[in-house]
């Protein structure tokens, strides 16, 4: 007798949790060579709203972590991938990448968590600093978490973009919603399964699959979400920095022309963290 | 709890007034969540909620200062949109005079006053008394009293209701919300039991109250459905119509128009007014407040937007 068939529900990880939509809607994804290959949630903005929500109870607690645990984490977000490295080829492979496409997008991936695990007890040197000033005071630069930021990610290339656009902006304390992929959410549905045994606490990553054209008005409005980070056509920047305007959020876009672009050093610097982080100038008297 | 391990006046007073059915109240009360309340309805209630607000604040590092920012937020919750005032202030009774410096007279804004040896109630009765008399005297409109629980719990009814209308003649002018502390009352069928215990004592326009908000457990729709069926129950027998004040644990607006559709269904229009419901409640204003500015911009709101919400993030 033939075995029944187990198929996957695909959910995405927001709050520590795989949730569905709210809505309750889904819509049909298919592989690169049209056969069906599952539904997946389409949130909503209230699904929008949910995970601001249990992002910012998540942020103080992660903002407060040391820099030095911030990177373990991150880094053993990289461990997850890798050990799941196969699985996230195959997945690439069967949305349409080239197999040796897909193994250098997911070993790019792993690095660029590597990079910027390094950058977790080290960026503060950099973005820092002591300024020089004409009185008898110490004059501090010091950087602080954004808080809550929203995160749209590119289409293609679906796990790298994401995991590109991610990374700078948890490294320093934020917590992130990231809109995945829309053309191909279900590498962004997998690595939720690996944040969840990450060490990473719930709610700093919030994964929601979806609609850009539905969703990116809320991302862009939400007064909570204090910048965005996206990949986007010139239609959705203008939307979003006409939104954005209102609550005076930061936005920032990483414009690379082709897919193979995020590969390189063009797709990770130190500047992606700057782009998120307050910076917050102290005087202190020089003691006698 | 086991039935027989009630002493007998209580379980009398059960079997006069009605049993509650314990698993049908709680399936009444999951449909209210079901409720589709959008747009224009939904504004409306939020405006409600808000002028039902008992703006508390119970604690024992409270401060004049505390309190007359306190009355300030009461009087204008927000700066902009037309946001109401809400029903009243509720303080400890020390803090009656500061609140009455804070609002001046016609302000629209009650003072209400915790009394009574709140939150535990065991005090003895001339101390709690003149507590009562002590608080009116400095300008409470309202007091919020404690019963004594653990005489009722031990089958001491009539001391109970004793207790309550000597409480009801201290007032005076003062309207008197009757706290039962149904945390501490067990079960639906003694909740139910205390409600008609204090109803029927208590006058027009007084009210019934949930909990103090100091133990564990708070108001939940299943014992403010209780508490409404008793009231309805009551009006319907004597005319009486009695008010309700859920307190402690509503912090959400969405949860306030929960209680609201219970009302509603369960009471009617009439009871959808401050004179008759109040929420007892201090963090609930700011989200009824930010679902207001959502709904006026379209745009979801930070709570750092709104006063008191200290975190930043």
């Amino acid at each position: 007798m033939p075995r029944l068939t187990v198929t996957k529900t695909p959910k995405p990880y927001v709050g520590g949790a795989f949730i569905r939509s709210e809505s309750g809607r889904v819509f049909p994804v298919h592989d690169a060579r049209g056969a069906f290959f599952a539904h997946v949630p389409q949130c909503s903005r209230k699904d929008l709203r949910n995970a601001v929500e249990v992002a910012a109870k998540a942020g103080p607690g992660w903002a407060r972590r040391t820099a030095y645990n911030r990177g373990q984490i991150l880094y053993r977000l990289g461990e997850m991938l890798e050990a799941r490295r196969a699985e996230m080829i195959d997945t690439l492979a069967r949305f349409g990448a080239a197999r040796a496409a897909a193994t250098r997008e997911v070993d790019a991936a792993t690095d660029r968590l590597v990079h910027y695990a390094g950058w977790a007890d080290k960026y503060e040197q950099v973005l820092g600093n002591v300024n020089p000033v004409a009185s008898p005071h110490f004059n501090f630069t010091v950087t602080e978490p954004m808080g809550v930021v929203g995160v749209i990610a590119p289409d293609a290339p679906a796990l790298l973009g994401l995991i590109s656009l991610v990374a700078p902006v948890i490294v320093s304390g934020n917590t992130v919603i990231v809109l995945a992929s829309e053309k191909t959410p279900y590498p962004a549905v997998l690595l939720g399964e690996m944040l969840a045994t990450s060490d990473l606490p719930g709610g700093v990553v919030n994964l929601l699959t979806g609609f850009r054209r539905e969703l990116l008005p809320t991302f862009a409005t939400h007064a909570h979400l204090r910048a965005i980070s996206a990949a986007a056509s010139a239609d959705e920047r203008q939307a979003l920095r006409l939104g954005a305007a209102e609550s005076v959020k930061r936005v920032r876009f990483t414009e690379l022309a082709s897919p193979a672009d995020w590969l390189g050093a063009g797709g990770q610097s130190v500047h992606a963290i700057r782009d998120f982080v307050e910076f917050k100038t102290i005087w202190h008297p020089v003691g006698a | 709890m086991v039935v027989n391990a009630q002493p007998a006046a209580l379980r009398r007073l059960i079997d006069e007034v009605g049993n509650v059915d314990q698993v049908g109240v709680e399936e009444r009360v999951a449909k209210y969540a079901t409720r589709s309340i959008k747009k224009t309805a939904k504004v409306w209630g939020l405006r409600t909620a808000v002028s039902m607000v008992d703006l508390t604040t119970l604690e024992g590092k409270d401060t004049p200062g505390k309190v007359a920012s306190l009355c300030a937020k009461a009087r204008r919750p927000h700066d902009t949109g037309d946001i109401p005032a809400v029903a009243a202030v509720c303080v400890y009774p020390s803090m009656v005079r500061h609140a009455r410096r804070a609002l001046g007279e016609g302000s629209g804004v009650r003072i209400a006053s915790v009394a009574t040896a709140f939150p535990s109630g065991q005090a003895p009765l001339r101390t709690r008394l003149a507590e009562v008399r002590a608080a009116v005297e400095e300008g409470a409109d309202e007091i919020d009293m404690v019963i004594n629980r653990g005489a009722f719990l031990a089958g001491e009814l009539g001391r109970v209701q004793d207790e309550i209308s000597a409480v009801v003649e201290a007032c005076g002018p003062a309207a008197l919300k009757v706290i039962l502390e149904v945390s501490e009352l067990e079960a639906y069928d003694s909740i139910r039991a205390a409600s008609f215990l204090a109803l029927r004592v208590i006058r027009e326009g007084d009210f019934i109250k949930t909990s103090t908000g100091k133990t564990g457990l708070n108001a939940t729709l299943g014992n403010n459905q209780v508490m409404l069926e008793a009231i309805r129950d009551h009006y319907l027998a004597t005319g009486v119509a009695a008010g309700m004040k859920p307190a402690g644990g509503i912090r959400t607006a969405k949860q306030a128009l929960q209680f609201l559709i219970a009302v509603k269904e369960t009471l009617g229009d009439a009871w959808l007014d401050n004179t008759r419901y109040r929420f007892g409640a201090s963090a609930l204003l700011n989200d009824l407040v930010r679902q207001l500015e959502k709904e006026r911009t379209g745009a979801y709101q930070a709570p750092f937007y709104f006063s008191e919400a200290a975190e930043s993030y």
